[in-house]
């Protein structure tokens, strides 16, 4: 295949992965990481609380460090790349999106849950007045049809989104489900269309390549996959990939595995496999990131974690719902105690 | 005495789904009477309430003015409006409660705070989850000192309007400085989540608060003594999570489910604000009638 087509990648090693070490990146651990992805060339480096801008708290987990100390931190370390943030309304504002650009970012990801894109027209439109980039980002996007996806990515369009991110936030997507849900949005919009997937049923590659089949150009990818779950699609792997596939990302190979092996592996809590309770998340089609609390919570009440999953995903619980797995585990533990 | 000198004369600015809400409500009270409904257009709400016998305008806010006898307004219109009938409304020496994101006045939570908001003449309704979580918040900051109050409330999709949904930074921002200035949190938190399950969810409100002195059975007796104080003008609010600690930091579960009046039963987010619009408006309406405060 010689397509030589660029394929854009955006490393949320330092987001996404932010769920795997429980919000306690350092600033020596940001400056080194963005300053490698940097240097491998990577073009997008996010740097965010797990669940966004000002996602530190009591629900999501509070951050080690202030985002505004860690994002100053990675943009001292970016020479060519841009840093990137995202923004969940609802959890973040535009307080603090301002923050963000004062600490050098230049691209916002304003995320909403997949049918919920109106909540967001006013970040988007701030965003683009601050010369932001801006990218409509939509979470949990197996829980709809196609149709419905290409309806809300049109949304995010019409605000101005610079391009459209489907995310698989469950990692429940088999590779059908995202040629139907990238490709009805590829139809439906004018910008460019992106992926962002999770390996909690091992497809996360399988489905990033899948989704540049159906015409997505930006893919989200970490480094070792560290992420909420099982992880995310594994930046030195996918360029690999997708060197063999005849893309471009203009990504040293060498340099990229360096960053992952050399720096990333050895913070890493614990080594990014798909154990029971991820497999469950993708099965059960829940949010990745409640993966750690349902840990605690399975402990506190002395559960089995797929079963709160389970029971989770029954809910159709969304993103940011994580108060709720004290609740699911709560009930099931009286449930349990009555029988 | 005539049957009807117990009762306080009111108005409704904005008869849209929270006025019309309100009217059921107001129908029912014993210390409120609903003299006037008023709207800019000959809207569906308009009509509704004419339709229920009540005095209808389309003059807006000139047409409360005009009504010496009116004593309490309710404004349900949007933030912009509120901020050019408020001083209208204290010239002509009406109270107005304030359900807009408007903030003119202090916020008010009535199982809270309205002893002490008596003599004021504008009361904002501060948000549905500022409504819903700051009673708890403040029933475990009494016994227990608030040091950091969060709350998550979740609001099923169907029930969150376009002026919810436009400006979605003012329901953190108020409901976070409301966990503090009526609370009593010396830092407050809010994150709202919205969830569009069929059937539609009913709103759920997470309270999480670290507090100085984590005695369990203090906290408990007094967030169910608050639950009780809330539930006696929202019949649906309900203890789904009795406070559990883990050291200095206390969880609380609460469910809120409409009453159904206009709008439906999963909108318990809509009911709880105007349950408490009309709380207050009685609570006032009473010291009126007893000559306690000015009218």
């Amino acid at each position: 295949m010689i397509d030589n087509k660029l394929i854009h990648l955006v490393d949320t090693t330092l987001r996404d992965g932010s769920h795997a070490v429980s919000h306690q990146f350092t600033c020596e651990q940001v400056a080194s990481i963005a300053g490698g992805l940097d240097a491998a060339g990577v073009e997008y480096i996010e740097v965010s609380h797990g669940d966004g801008l000002a996602g530190s708290s009591i629900n999501y987990g509070f951050s080690a460090v202030k985002e505004e100390e860690l994002l100053k931190a990675a943009s001292g370390a970016i020479k060519k790349g841009k840093l990137t943030v995202l923004l969940l309304p609802g959890i973040g504002t535009i307080d603090d999106l301002k923050m963000a650009a004062g600490c050098g970012a230049k691209v916002v990801r304003v995320a909403t849950h997949v049918t919920e894109a109106d909540i967001a027209e006013q970040h988007i439109v701030i965003a683009k007045k601050l010369g932001m980039m801006t990218v409509g980002f939509l979470m949990m996007a197996h829980m709809v049809p196609p149709e419905k996806v290409a309806e809300q990515a049109k949304l995010f369009e019409s605000y101005g989104a610079d391009y459209i991110n489907i995310a698989d936030s469950a990692g429940a997507m088999l590779p059908e489900d995202v040629k139907a849900r990238v490709g009805a949005v590829v139809d439906a919009v004018k910008v460019p269309v992106g992926f962002h997937a999770h390996n909690n049923l091992t497809l996360a590659s399988a489905n990033s390549l899948t989704a540049i089949e159906m015409g997505a150009t930006f893919i989200d990818c970490t480094l070792r996959g560290l992420g909420a779950g099982a992880g995310n699609t594994q930046t030195e792997a996918l360029v690999g990939v997708l060197n063999k596939a005849g893309f471009r990302t203009d990504i040293d190979f060498y340099k990229i595995m360096d960053v992952a092996e050399g720096i990333v592996e050895p913070i890493m809590k614990r080594p990014q496999l798909v154990r029971n309770a991820p497999l469950m998340l993708g099965y059960a089609g829940v949010y990745s990131s409640f993966l750690l609390h349902t840990y605690r919570a399975a402990e506190k009440f002395n559960l089995d974690p797929r079963d709160i999953l389970v029971e989770l995903g029954r809910r159709r619980m969304v993103g940011g719902q994580e108060d709720m797995i004290v609740d699911v585990a709560y009930q099931l533990a009286k449930k349990k105690g009555v029988s | 005495m005539d049957k009807d000198l117990k009762k306080i004369k009111v108005a409704i600015i904005g008869p849209g789904n929270i006025g019309s809400d309100l009217m059921y409500k107001i129908l029912r009270s014993q210390h409120l009477e609903l003299a006037l409904m008023t709207g800019i257009v000959e809207s569906e709400g308009v009509k509704r309430a004419r339709n229920m016998g009540i005095m209808t305008s389309t003059e807006g806010v000139n047409a409360v003015l005009e009504q010496k006898d009116i004593k309490i307004v309710f404004d349900a219109t949007g933030a912009k409006p509120h901020l050019q009938h408020a001083p209208l409304l204290k010239e002509a020496g009406k109270i107005a409660i304030d359900l807009t994101p408007a903030a003119v006045g202090p916020y008010v939570v009535p199982c809270v705070n309205l002893e002490k908001l008596k003599a004021e003449s504008n009361l904002n309704m501060v948000t549905c989850g500022g409504q819903a979580t700051v009673p708890i918040v403040n029933a475990i900051h009494r016994v227990a000192g608030a040091k950091y109050a969060e709350i998550v409330a979740c609001i099923a999709s169907k029930s969150a309007g376009p002026g919810t949904r436009q400006n979605i930074d003012e329901f953190t921002q108020t409901t976070a400085k409301a966990l503090e200035v009526v609370g009593g949190a010396k830092k407050g938190k809010a994150i709202i989540v919205l969830n569009p399950a069929e059937p539609p969810i009913m709103m759920t409100n997470t309270v999480y608060v670290e507090v100085e002195k984590p005695d369990e059975k203090s906290i408990r007796a007094s967030v169910e003594e608050m639950v009780k104080d809330v539930q006696s003008y929202v019949p649906g609010y309900q203890l789904r999570i009795p406070p559990i600690l883990e050291g200095n930091k206390v969880t609380t579960i609460v469910q809120v489910e409409g009453a159904g009046d206009f709008l439906p039963k999963y909108s318990g987010n809509l009911d709880i604000i105007t349950s408490a619009a009309v709380r207050v408006a009685e609570k006032l309406a009473i010291m009126i009638l007893r000559g306690e405060i000015a009218a």
